[in-house]
């Protein structure tokens, strides 16, 4: 029988029951990996849910550094016997099973073409162990020693990261490293050697292994956010969570032991984004994290923002809709629902962050943003993102910088005389002057409402003023482009017909399978989108090829959409390749998708009208 | 509403309080509101009562929901900073620019139907929290701006100006706050302005939640007979429980009360309520018997109004949450952000 040969490229899904204790366990394995100098691409997929229902890891072993999902499993750690029949399914011909043997399994649930390594953990723990949640938990370790043994991962990295986990408990950090070497000699003892292997390498660099919402929430940290307000919602609640315990550690006063944020968890999403928008009139730096539903709610305040014109920043992890819907998966179906957020004529910047790394940089950024043109902005990053650990450029900050706070006018300019008018365009840019809340006893105050009023924020319901403020409004919408992240362009080797947008999560699979892609010969030239409004350089290389395919992971097309609506580019040019099924994009799908299509378009005739 | 514009000229001789303003500088734009509305009579109390406090009108910042009420914020303290946000949302935006700037002294306007009905959730989470404000909710039992329709304070049995009878159960605002935390609770009427301008006062100087709900006719449609939020209805059914006198810190008590009927409370910012009771029963620091006290009465159907409950030693968010004295708005780079060696740090623990 065929036998799955690699080293340092593989995958192995870990099938567990929700609430186990297997999530950190299998954490370990990554991170030993990791240690070992291999990069890693974990991911979590799990239920909504706390205790009993299945959930899965993917550990992907990547020499090469490809961070996507790959697609297909080489090794299945079947733990679950809930979901055995899918699991075993899942495995690729001549590939390994390993799974609990204390209770026997009939041939029938088995297959002919994998690889089966047997291991009665179940009554080895009760062997070992009398205690029942002990029994639960070090069955865990055991079987990540066993794979140790098996893929031959260096004990000493997990001993190492015990050491790390376990510091001042004697106790604990010995009964688990014993645990660990029973797994190991159990497996040393009693299984057959496999072909997966795992060498030291030094492929990691510098890069740091965090999730992208940590990483989301340490941008709002550095780019000064002092007022988080926020309603728990999955996938997004850790941003929040994760700025408070960098907050904890980084913005308290030396002297005081008081803190420089304020945090509140509001009682809905509208409570949430009505304080951020409160913040932001009054002169903080605020930002919430949500997804969909949430976004779904803000809307009418979110209208309010944009014409009101008031800073705020919005994280928006993205899942499968509705409210009800697909929480715990992993979308970008919120594209269009952010980018024309709320009822009037209202368009909103979003940012795309294709990792941990840009979640850092475009949260700060966005606090920028929403300042420098006083109106929301969005950071729209997704499940897959957030809540996974992914290897990431490790995050810089240039202490040179400084926050850009906007057009502000201080006392100091109202005293000397300058024309205060809230909605009044003096340079062209199409951002008006504001002033905080008590700057100036006789003026610079206003009245702040949605679109009835004039330049100088007087009520006004005349067709002109409303009009003025529509263009105006528009003129800082294009002013907007030359503010957001540039795309980035991934370019062929050879001179390209075709080619790819792409956006947020999906780079790394992206480039992963423009690798696969050029190994067969077909060249695409790759244009990362990293923001809207779009730039016209993005129309640009549109126009200059003869298909683009418009990579995306929601059902309707939602950046084609957009790209046609606001870039002006001709539909026909543009080409979607839709993944929608809540997993993640992996590069096997998009290699194939576009290799299928290309083959099509590069059929000729071979008589005139002629279909060959 | 009049047309006729005011004249920007001050007559010099008006008077000047400590901080040197006239009361006209507490005026904002001219009422667009029905002549006779209750709602300003409430504008003029608030403007009345901020010039005797000495309050800087810069210095305060008002914000309200929608609605007729939700309009007045630009009908007083023209220099001040106003915010007309979205229905029923006025709490949530107040309790942003709170966070955002503590220094400030924060005025909440808003209706029934923007507290009680489409805002009942903000209303009852900004007392939970005990946000730093005075919440003025003006009550006439009415939509105004929509013409008419019942809103969730108006009692049951009560009539509209269509002839309608009104099913629902009422929502009393008061007792409500009284339950959800706040803890300056009081009850006017827009038509008593010897009542309510000290009411105003004292709450504008409590340091926590302090809501005042006015009651506040509707002159246009709520005004008739088998209304229970028209001016006579509220005039035969009041029952004021004390009379209040507020002294700020500063200034000597200069009152005399009669033997037995005066309560003293000193607020945390030292300032000096004296309420003169006019119910002997009543103690306006005892939070239960508040409740139970106004729905007694309210079940033999008088509205009972005064300062229903205060508690003077009330602490407010930014002391639960333990935030820098300093407005948070203020703060620069320097202060929010930890630098590159601190980065460094973090990065060299996700390894």
């Amino acid at each position: 029988m065929q036998k799955i040969e690699a080293v340092n490229d593989f995958v192995v899904k870990f099938a567990n029951i929700n609430g186990s204790g297997s999530a950190s366990a299998n954490e370990l394995f990554a991170r030993a990996i990791l240690r070992m100098g291999v990069p890693v691409s974990p991911r979590n997929i799990f239920p909504s849910n706390i205790q009993g229902l299945p959930t899965w890891f993917e550990v992907r072993v990547t020499e090469h550094g490809y961070l996507g999902r790959r697609g297909g499993v080489d090794m299945m750690v079947a733990m679950n016997p809930q979901t055995w029949d899918q699991d075993v399914r899942e495995i690729d011909p001549g590939g390994y099973l390993f799974y609990d043997s204390s209770k026997p399994i009939p041939r029938s649930r088995f297959r002919s073409d994998i690889h089966v390594l047997a291991m009665p953990l179940t009554e080895l723990c009760n062997d070992t162990y009398s205690d029942a949640r002990e029994r639960q938990l070090f069955k865990n370790i055991i079987y990540i020693g066993a794979l140790t043994q098996l893929l031959d991962i260096d004990p000493a990295e997990i001993e190492k990261l015990f050491g790390e986990q376990y510091k001042g408990k004697e106790k604990l950090l010995e009964s688990n490293v014993q645990a660990l070497h029973l797994g190991r000699q159990y497996a040393r003892q009693n299984l057959k050697p496999i072909a997966l292997k795992v060498e030291r390498r030094d492929c990691v660099g510098d890069r740091i292994f965090v999730d992208g919402n940590s990483a989301a929430a340490l941008g709002c940290v550095y780019g000064g956010a002092t007022v988080c307000a926020w309603y728990p919602i999955t996938p997004s609640s850790s941003v929040a969570e994760a700025f408070q315990r960098y907050t904890q550690k980084l913005r308290v006063d030396p002297t005081s032991g008081q803190h420089r944020y304020a945090i509140i968890q509001a009682e809905d999403e509208l409570a949430s984004i009505g304080m951020v928008i409160g913040a932001g009139w009054n002169g903080a730096r605020s930002f919430t994290a949500t997804s969909g539903p949430g976004v779904s709610l803000m809307t009418e305040f979110i209208g309010l923002a944009y014409f009101a014109e008031i800073p705020a920043v919005i994280i928006n992890v993205q899942r499968g809709g509705p409210s009800t819907g697909m929480p715990t998966r992993t979308q970008q179906a919120d594209v269009l629902a952010c980018a024309y957020a709320s009822h009037g004529d209202t368009k909103h910047v979003l940012l795309f962050p294709e990792d941990p790394y840009e979640c850092f940089e475009m949260s700060a950024q966005a606090l920028d943003l929403a300042e420098r043109l006083q109106t929301p902005v969005f950071v729209m990053t997704d499940l897959d993102i957030g809540m996974n650990q992914r290897l990431s450029r490790p995050f810089t900050w240039d202490d040179r910088r400084e926050y850009d706070r906007g057009k502000v006018m201080s006392r100091e300019e109202l005293d000397a005389g300058a024309d205060f008018g809230r909605y009044l365009d003096v340079d062209g840019d199409g951002i008006p002057y504001r002033t905080y809340p008590g700057t100036h006893p006789t003026r610079g105050g206003y009245f702040t409402r949605g679109s009835t009023k004039n330049a100088y924020a007087t009520y006004s319901e005349a067709g002109a003023d409303y009009v003025y403020n529509m263009q105006r409004l528009r003129q800082k919408f294009e002013t907007a482009k030359s503010l957001v992240p540039l795309p980035v362009l991934s370019a062929a080797r050879f001179p390209a017909r075709f080619a790819a947008l792409f956006y947020g999560s999906t780079s790394p699979a992206m480039h992963e399978a423009l690798d696969a892609l050029a190994e067969q010969g077909i060249y695409i030239n790759a244009l990362r989108l990293r923001a809207f409004p779009f730039q016209n350089e993005i129309a640009d290389f549109i126009a200059s090829h003869a298909k683009v395919f418009v990579l995306e992971q929601n059902f309707d097309a939602q950046l084609t959409t957009l790209l046609v609506n606001e870039a002006g580019v001709n539909p026909a040019s543009l080409v979607p390749i839709l993944h929608y099924d809540g997993t993640p994009i992996t590069a096997r799908f998009i290699t194939q998708e576009i290799a299928e299509r290309v083959s099509k378009l590069n059929v000729r005739p071979l008589r005139e009208n002629m279909v060959a | 509403m009049t047309y006729l514009a005011k004249p920007k000229l001050h007559h010099p001789s008006l008077a000047k309080n400590r901080v040197g303003y006239t009361r006209r500088d507490y005026e904002g734009k001219i009422s667009t509101l029905c002549a006779g509305c209750g709602h300003d009579s409430i504008s003029a109390a608030i403007i009345q009562a901020c010039w005797e406090l000495d309050i800087e009108p810069h210095r305060v910042a008002k914000l309200s929901g929608i609605g007729c009420s939700s309009k007045t914020p630009d009908y007083f303290l023209g220099n001040s900073h106003g915010f007309n946000t979205v229905h029923g949302r006025m709490p949530s935006v107040l309790t942003g620019a709170y966070l955002a700037n503590r220094e400030l002294i924060y005025l909440g306007v808003s209706g029934d139907g923007d507290s009680a009905s489409i805002g009942l959730g903000q209303f009852a989470h900004l007392m939970r929290r005990g946000v730093n404000m005075t919440y003025l909710v003006e009550n006439n039992g009415v939509y105004g701006l929509t013409k008419g329709q019942f809103s969730a304070t108006a009692d049951k049995g009560s009539r509209s100006k269509k002839g309608q009878t009104n099913s629902d159960a009422p929502i009393d605002l008061v007792t409500l706050a009284l339950f959800m935390g706040a803890t300056y609770v009081a009850r006017g009427f827009s038509g008593d302005k010897a009542q309510l301008v000290p009411l105003i006062r004292a709450a504008l100087a409590h340091q926590g939640a302090a809501v005042i709900d006015i009651l506040s006719p509707c002159i246009a449609f709520n005004n008739h007979a088998g209304s229970t939020k028209s001016y006579d209805y509220v005039r035969e059914h009041n029952e004021a429980v004390n009379r209040l006198d507020f002294f700020p810190q500063r200034e000597e008590i200069t009152a005399e009360y009669g033997a037995g009927e005066l309560v003293q409370i000193r607020q945390h910012d030292g300032s000096v309520v004296n309420l003169r009771k006019l119910h002997t029963d009543y103690d306006p620091t005892d939070r239960i018997r508040a409740m139970s006290y106004v729905q007694e009465h309210a079940a033999r159907g008088e509205l009972v109004t005064g300062l229903l409950y205060v508690d003077a030693d009330a602490g407010d968010l930014h002391e639960q949450i333990g935030t820098v004295e300093q407005a948070l708005n203020t703060l620069g780079a320097a202060e929010l952000c930890p630098g590159s060696a601190a980065l460094e740090k973090i990065n060299a623990s996700l390894r």
